[in-house]
């Protein structure tokens, strides 16, 4: 009876995974004394339990929650002003508990990375296991199989010992050509399939460890830029181009492929013809002329969801306004200051703010700080204060308020060039000041105050504001999903079973038992085994018994 | 300006549709909730006879309540008869495959009436996530009877379609240029499959909870449902294959945030709770490998999941704008 009482042994237990996976044995609890490394053993072993990983994925569940209800420095900046703002005293707390920044905090960081020591610590005994499982035949039969699952057994019998072993020789055969990894012992087949759904979890786990370390080394190496880009202008990819950067820890400006992006025509729709979107944008599309040393400059475009790649890095349109191209010049007529001033858009009709800086040229230092809108209301419809009732460029008003004094610029500190600090500044046409401020349509100009000199809107153009990236760890990540998605679908849906055809003797005749044991969840175990002796059963032309 | 009428008739019929389908569920409603309360009532029997020794019966209050007996039940015992397929059931299957009808004829119309896959607003992925509910209700029905979830199921898609009529309605609008996506069809179809799934497997749990308290009072099951033990392999089933549907979205939803915004992942609130509901689906095909978790713990856990997909539908789009603004609210 030992060599029975080994064989359900081996049956129930499966020794590499957890002690406390469902299917194994249960293990008495001893009290041995513990060394010291008696003591790092336990602890390895209830840091790689079930119940352990369980703990943990749960505590991340949990642990991600305060993020989601407070707004994050990383996805929105403004967001957390604004909060600490509205709730001072609590945000204080909630910065100590680095909750503004949830995701990169020391306590969700070892949270998670307790997690995936616990993963690994699980993962490489179950591989080696699976790698033996891989090399060695389907275990022996057991010695009854009727009170297993599925336990289906011939009425009728065959006589003859050669009938009995062509009954089994049949039975390996049938049960090769249906996928079984199949062993033949004195009068009965064992026969295990489905080792591949042990090979996709592992595959999942593995997968998911890949998709940590991608994110966690490759990070180092992700920049992201921002540029804005007024129609007719270029940009060139080099460090002293960007409006702004933020580096990876890896980042090196040698590292910027030189390539120049011309921005050449910016169009947008707009829908006309549902009165419930009237005006609402369907469309935008930007044209640019990339040149790269060594190629053809091409004609590219760039969409919402459809970013240009190009020199390695990723190029987003993530948002668009307008520009008023102003031309100041000094009381003698000389121009000493041109450009387009890219808008903020305020609202849907693209009520937009912007800030003109004159620094030199003029007798003091001027500011305006402007409101441009791109399809005014006529005053009759909307009142005097101007209102912008479409986003498109129909009758376009700039209205601008005037300061002088010290812009600040000369510091050396970064200044915000979309907003206008009124500390050192004395405000000299607008309201407050005594005098109306500046109203200017295209082509038009109007007088600085105190002499100044003039201001002129020449035209309004469109600019783009383009995000750069620079990721490699995306195709890393991509392949790591796919991975996981694969290896989720092979290790949940195939099943993994154990069939057990043998001959038994009876009173001088042989029938046939048949007989499986599902190694995890296997809904159709049983016709599954039905499926098998139904087929040897014809085979032999013998009939069965339910 | 033709094709403003003709839309705007095809708005209006895709309601008249929705409207309809709400009425006939609702009649499936009370009709499965009837029966459900018949077979409540049959399970609490009352035994007026003496109770005789080998039938073990449990006292609970003052009534005496027979325990499902194993083999025919001793002469001298009526037991209650188990309608395993009533009358009332049947009629509310009957209303909720017509109502199923005309819901998905109603969303049809809507996609045809919007041009493109009626999924891009809550009003609408409300409509399709429904039909999709019922839908897989539906089809279960030819591997298993689940007449008893009909009230549940019904009862729910009421609400949420009578919600998404009042409260989440918008007109037909174009889409903006970030939703412009073949992503969008993809990416929300799946998703709304992975809740169906899940809103199943959670109903289930809840049943099996049911059950499981009930055998562990003693008293009897309800009739002609599975006992525990058999909804916690229905309901493990369903929710591992709305787990693949999630991860699926998981994935999809980075690889499209990668296109519109520049990064596949930014802890965006929307972002979050999509992977805390993973996270915890996760932890419950953990559970149910775990000694000691199975049954009614795991059963729990489903049912904390899907209402974190509940959360993640409604409050986080309501209340919480992050760059998912796309309820059209
Ligand atoms: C990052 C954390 C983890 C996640 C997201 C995760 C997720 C999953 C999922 C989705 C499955 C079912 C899919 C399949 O069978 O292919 C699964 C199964 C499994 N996981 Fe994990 N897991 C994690 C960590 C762990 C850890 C730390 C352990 C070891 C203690 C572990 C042990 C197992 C085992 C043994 C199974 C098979 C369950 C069964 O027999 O049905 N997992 N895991």
């Amino acid at each position: 009876m030992a060599s029975d009482k080994r064989s359900s042994e081996q049956l129930n237990s499966d020794p590499k995974r957890p002690s406390d996976h469902f299917d194994a044995p249960v293990t008495a609890v001893t009290n041995p004394r513990l060394g010291f490394v008696g003591y790092l053993r336990f602890f390895w072993r209830q840091l790689t339990s079930m119940r352990t990983a369980l703990f943990l994925l749960l505590l991340v569940a949990f642990a991600a929650v305060p993020g989601s209800l407070v707004p994050q420095q990383t996805s929105d900046p403004n967001g957390v002003i604004q909060y600490k703002a509205d709730n001072p005293s609590w945000s204080k707390v909630l910065d100590f508990l680095g909750v503004f920044n949830t995701y990169s905090s020391v306590w969700f960081s070892a949270i998670y990375i307790l997690l995936f020591i616990s993963l690994i610590g699980c993962i490489i005994p179950r591989t080696m296991h699976h790698i033996n499982a891989l090399r060695t035949p389907p275990p022996k039969t057991p010695a009854r199989l009727d009170r297993l699952p599925g336990f289906l057994r011939t009425t009728d019998a065959v006589t003859s010992e050669e009938d009995a072993d062509a009954g089994v020789a049949s039975a390996r055969a049938l049960l090769r050509s249906s996928g079984y990894r199949v062993r033949v012992f004195d009068g009965s087949v064992s026969a295990e399939r489905g080792y591949l759904r042990e090979t996709g979890n592992l595959i999942f786990h593995i997968a998911l460890v890949g998709i940590l370390l991608s994110v966690g080394i490759g990070g180092g190496f992700i920049w992201t830029g921002q540029k804005v880009v007024p129609v007719g202008q270029s940009f060139a990819n080099t460090l002293s181009d960007y409006d702004s950067i933020s580096p990876g820890r890896w980042f090196s400006a040698d590292s910027l492929e030189p390539y120049k992006l011309t921005v050449t025509k910016f169009d947008v729709k707009y829908e006309r013809q549902n009165l419930n979107a009237y005006g609402d944008i369907i469309d935008y599309t930007t044209y640019v002329r990339a040149s790269q040393p060594g190629t053809k400059t091409v004609n590219e475009t760039i969409k919402v969801n459809s970013p240009l790649d190009i020199g390695g890095t990723n190029v987003y349109l993530l948002s668009n306004g307008y520009a008023p191209v102003v031309t100041v010049r000094n009381p003698a007529g000389k121009v000493v200051y041109t450009q387009p001033i890219p808008f903020l858009p305020q609202d849907t009709n693209d009520t937009s703010e912007g800030v003109i800086k004159v620094p030199d040229g003029l007798a003091k230092q001027v500011g305006m700080v402007g409101f441009f809108y791109p399809t005014e209301c006529d005053t009759g419809t909307c009142g005097v204060a101007p209102t912008s009732v479409d986003p498109s460029l129909t009758n376009p008003v700039l209205t601008l308020q005037v300061y002088t004094g010290d812009l600040g610029l000369n510091s050396g500190k970064p200044v915000n060039a979309y907003s206008l600090d009124p500390k050192k500044l004395k405000l000299i046409a607008g309201q407050g000041s005594g005098k109306a401020g500046l109203t200017l349509r295209p082509g038009q100009t109007a007088k600085l105050p105190d002499g100044l000199g003039t201001i002129e809107l020449n035209k309004v153009i469109r600019y783009v504001g383009l995000d750069i990236h620079h990721d490699p760890t995306q195709l890393w990540v991509l392949t790591f999903a796919v991975l996981v998605f694969l290896g989720l679908i092979t290790g949940l849906f195939i099943p993994r079973r154990r069939v057990w055809i043998k001959a038994v003797r009876r009173a001088g005749k042989v029938h046939y038992e048949y007989a499986g044991l599902a190694r995890g969840d296997d809904p159709r175990l049983d016709d599954a085994v039905a499926e098998i002796a139904r087929k040897h059963s014809q085979l032999l032309g013998l009939s069965m018994k339910q | 300006m033709h094709e403003a009428v003709t839309q705007a008739t095809l708005v209006t019929d895709s309601l008249v549709g929705i409207y309809s389908a709400m009425f006939v569920y609702a009649l499936a409603f009370i009709f499965f909730t009837y029966d459900l309360a018949k077979r409540m009532s049959a399970a609490r029997q009352v035994i007026a006879a003496p109770v005789a020794a080998e039938v073990s019966a449990k006292r609970v209050g003052q009534v005496a309540v027979l325990d499902r007996p194993a083999g025919p039940p001793p002469p001298g015992f009526e037991v209650a008869a188990r309608p395993t397929r009533s009358f009332s059931a049947r009629l509310g299957m009957i209303f909720t495959v017509m109502a199923w009808i005309l819901h998905v004829g109603g969303t049809v119309l809507r996609g045809v009436a919007a041009g493109r896959v009626p999924w891009a607003n809550m009003f609408e992925f409300t409509l399709t996530a429904t039909a999709i509910i019922i839908g897989v209700f539906l089809v279960m029905q030819f591997w298993q009877d689940l007449q008893f979830l009909g009230a549940y199921v019904t009862g729910f898609v009421l609400v949420f379609l009578g919600v998404a009529t009042t409260n989440f309605y918008v007109d037909v609008v174009p889409l903006p240029p970030a939703l412009q996506s073949y992503w969008l069809v993809i990416h929300v179809f799946v998703a709304s499959l992975g809740t169906g799934f899940y809103g199943l497997g959670a109903a289930l749990s809840i049943v099996q909870l049911i059950q499981a308290r009930r055998a562990a009072k003693g008293l009897n099951a309800i009739g002609a449902v599975p006992t525990a033990e058999k909804l916690e392999a229905l309901a493990y089933r369903l929710i591992v294959v709305g787990f693949v549907f999630w991860t699926f979205t998981l994935i999809a939803g980075s690889i499209w945030a990668e296109h519109a915004w520049g990064r596949y992942w930014g802890w965006d609130t929307k972002e979050v709770w999509t992977f805390i509901v993973w996270v915890i689906f996760a932890g419950y095909i953990h559970a149910r490998a775990t000694r000691g978790w199975r049954g009614s713990r795991s059963a729990t856990l489903a049912i904390i999941g899907f209402s974190a997909v509940l959360f993640n539908f409604t409050i986080v789009n309501i209340y919480f704008h992050g760059l998912h603004s796309y309820s059209g609210l």
